[in-house]
């Protein structure tokens, strides 16, 4: 049974948080937030979830609300973007640490100076270090269908980690779009109930979370985080067959359009894709062997799945929509760059950033980024739409 | 992707241009179509300019990009002809309709405008007729959906219903349903 509806991508992230029905959901209730908090507070009146609802004083305390509550052992989400993320920074640390699968859609928007509320990837490009995994949605369907998943991702007995879903901010946050909701029994089945482990509240087995861990075993938990994020991929995959069984839209990695015999191709995060895709069937009717990779799981980083799928390509064009300032190229860029490393086969690799603070990218300037890449006029960085 | 329609709506804060967009792409949607509905965000606030946009196709729609070169351009508020460059980027064969008292022959002169398909209609009157307030936008989707056929009346009916039912009173709902119906009229052509 379908249900298609015109939802924007708050819209149905806040279904998909309607039908996870977390026990616990902490949200900052004020601007930087999104109508996602908004949309699902509203959820929680009509009573048509059972969850408890923690309006706090700032996104710090959202995310220490959330790291507390998910320890005891309740299911547990939140909703920020930009400059609210940047605030809960020490805490999104701690919630990884801790092997807590708390899940947190992430609209992306600037973290400004000067103010800027449109979308780019800055906010959550400086929390990939934090031990989350982040995946990103290329439109509104993917938005739900990444949130509803990242339950059954973060929870999984081996992964046990949170996961940020991200949209990009107003392209997806607030453009609206045809979208396909599970019947809310089909959610409920696929996403499954929590299996706590180790609840603070299971007073029969006390155990203690977050104590001081010095030159003794602080480097072995890091270690075992790492092994965590290992397991994270095959988690991804598997999950997003099951989910393609059940709504024939099936999920994995990352995704290729157009790759195999590409001469020429482009890498990308989130709603440019599409974009991205238009100018591939264009350059294509003009006979350039273009294609594409978008890349759906920025953590963990698919090193091995990323090389297979560019190694045939001569040049490739990698898509950064956030800078690292004195940096080489923007974190898209130079993973991948780097990531060829001792392959036998090598793509010329040339850096493109692009719309920050929600600078427009249209097909055309995407087809001449295409182009350029062949006809030697790009360099090592470029920038897409910018005043020199 | 040819066969996509993408409309770029003028108005300004306050008079519905976003929830025309919605409007529009949500009755579209009924038809089984894909749809994208989005706004302009930058410091708007009542009263000032602002855009709103709808694309429909029968296709996917996967370009998330603004729209530059739309095939129908809708202007709330008279006011903007003069302010706002309400036909750029519109081709030669597509269309504008202006809530204006002026007929569209005058809006032809007062733009300039050489090829495209110019309507008016005086929704502002309709809307205070109907509603009892000059809120232009539900009759502005009647004018448009009589000159471009983009959609059923009876869809966007429902869709109104549907998405006002939530938030106004029933005789609100009717007002509105009477405005769209009386647009669908009085949409007059060159």
């Amino acid at each position: 049974m379908s249900n298609i509806q015109a939802l924007t991508g708050d819209g149905s992230v806040a279904n998909a948080m309607r039908q996870i029905n977390p026990d616990v959901v902490a949200v900052y209730p004020i601007t930087p937030q999104t109508e996602i908090a908004q949309e699902f507070a509203s959820f929680v009146s009509d009573g048509l979830v059972d969850t408890e609802l923690i309006n706090v004083e700032s996104e710090h305390s959202a995310m220490s609300a959330c790291v507390g509550a998910s320890a005891s052992g309740a299911r547990v989400m939140t909703a920020t973007s930009a400059n609210g993320l940047a605030l809960m920074w020490e805490i999104v640390y701690i919630a990884a640490s801790m092997r807590l699968p708390i899940v947190m859609p992430v609209v992306n928007r600037a973290l400004s100076g000067p103010i800027n509320i449109h979308c780019d990837h800055s906010d959550c490009m400086g929390a990939r270090d934090s031990g989350w995994i982040q995946v990103h949605s290329e439109n509104a369907q993917e938005a739900y269908d990444n949130t509803i998943q990242a339950v059954r991702i973060g929870e999984q007995e081996k992964v046990r980690l949170p996961v940020m879903v991200n949209l990009d901010g107003f392209i997806l946050s607030h453009g609206m779009e045809r979208v396909e909701l599970l019947d809310d029994a089909e959610a409920t089945k696929f996403i499954g109930e929590l299996k706590t482990q180790y609840p603070l509240l299971d007073v029969d087995h006390p155990v203690t979370y977050g104590p001081l861990d010095l030159y003794d075993y602080y480097f072995e938990h890091k270690r075992q985080q790492v092994e965590a994020m290992e397991n994270v991929l095959e988690v991804i995959t598997s999950v997003g067959e099951e989910f393609g069984k059940l709504t024939g839209r099936k999920y994995g990695i990352m995704e290729k359009y157009k790759l195999d015999d590409a001469e020429v191709a482009a890498v990308a995060l989130g709603s440019t894709n599409g974009t991205a895709q238009a100018a591939v069937d264009e350059l294509r009717e003009e006979g350039i062997r273009a294609g594409l990779l978008k890349l759906r799981v920025f953590r963990p980083f698919p090193v091995k799945e990323i090389v297979e799928a560019l190694s045939n390509a001569k040049h490739v064009a990698i898509f950064d929509r956030s800078i690292s300032f004195g940096g080489f190229g923007g974190p898209l860029f130079t993973e991948i760059r780097s990531a060829f490393l001792g392959n036998d086969k090598i793509p010329a690799t040339a850096n493109y950033i692009y719309g920050l603070g929600g600078r427009d990218i249209n097909v055309e300037d995407i087809k001449t980024v295409y182009k350029n890449l062949t006809s030697g006029k790009s360099e090592t960085v470029n920038y897409v739409n910018v005043r020199e | 992707m040819t066969d996509m329609i993408e409309v770029r709506w003028h108005g300004r804060g306050g008079q519905g241009a976003k929830t025309a967009s919605q409007l529009l792409a949500d009755a579209a949607l009924d038809e089984d179509m894909y749809i994208q509905a989005f706004s302009e965000y930058g410091p708007e606030r009542m009263g000032a300019p602002m855009q709103s946009f709808t694309r429909i196709s029968k296709e996917p729609i996967t370009i998330h990009c603004h729209v530059t070169n739309p095939e129908v351009v809708v202007v709330l508020d008279p006011t903007l002809l003069r302010t706002v460059d309400v036909a750029g980027g519109l081709s030669e064969d597509g269309t504008l309709l202006v809530n204006t008292t002026k007929s569209p022959a005058e809006v032809r002169k007062e733009l300039n405008l050489k090829g495209c398909k110019i309507y008016t209609v005086d929704a502002t009157r309709i809307a205070t007729d109907c509603l009892g307030r000059p809120i232009p936008n539900t009759p502005m989707i009647g004018a448009l959906i009589k000159v471009t056929a983009l959609i059923k009346v009876k869809n966007l009916i429902k869709g109104l219903k549907k998405k006002f039912s939530k938030k106004f009173k029933p005789e609100i709902v009717e007002g509105n349903i009477k405005a769209v119906e009386r647009a669908y009229e009085e949409v007059k052509s060159e």
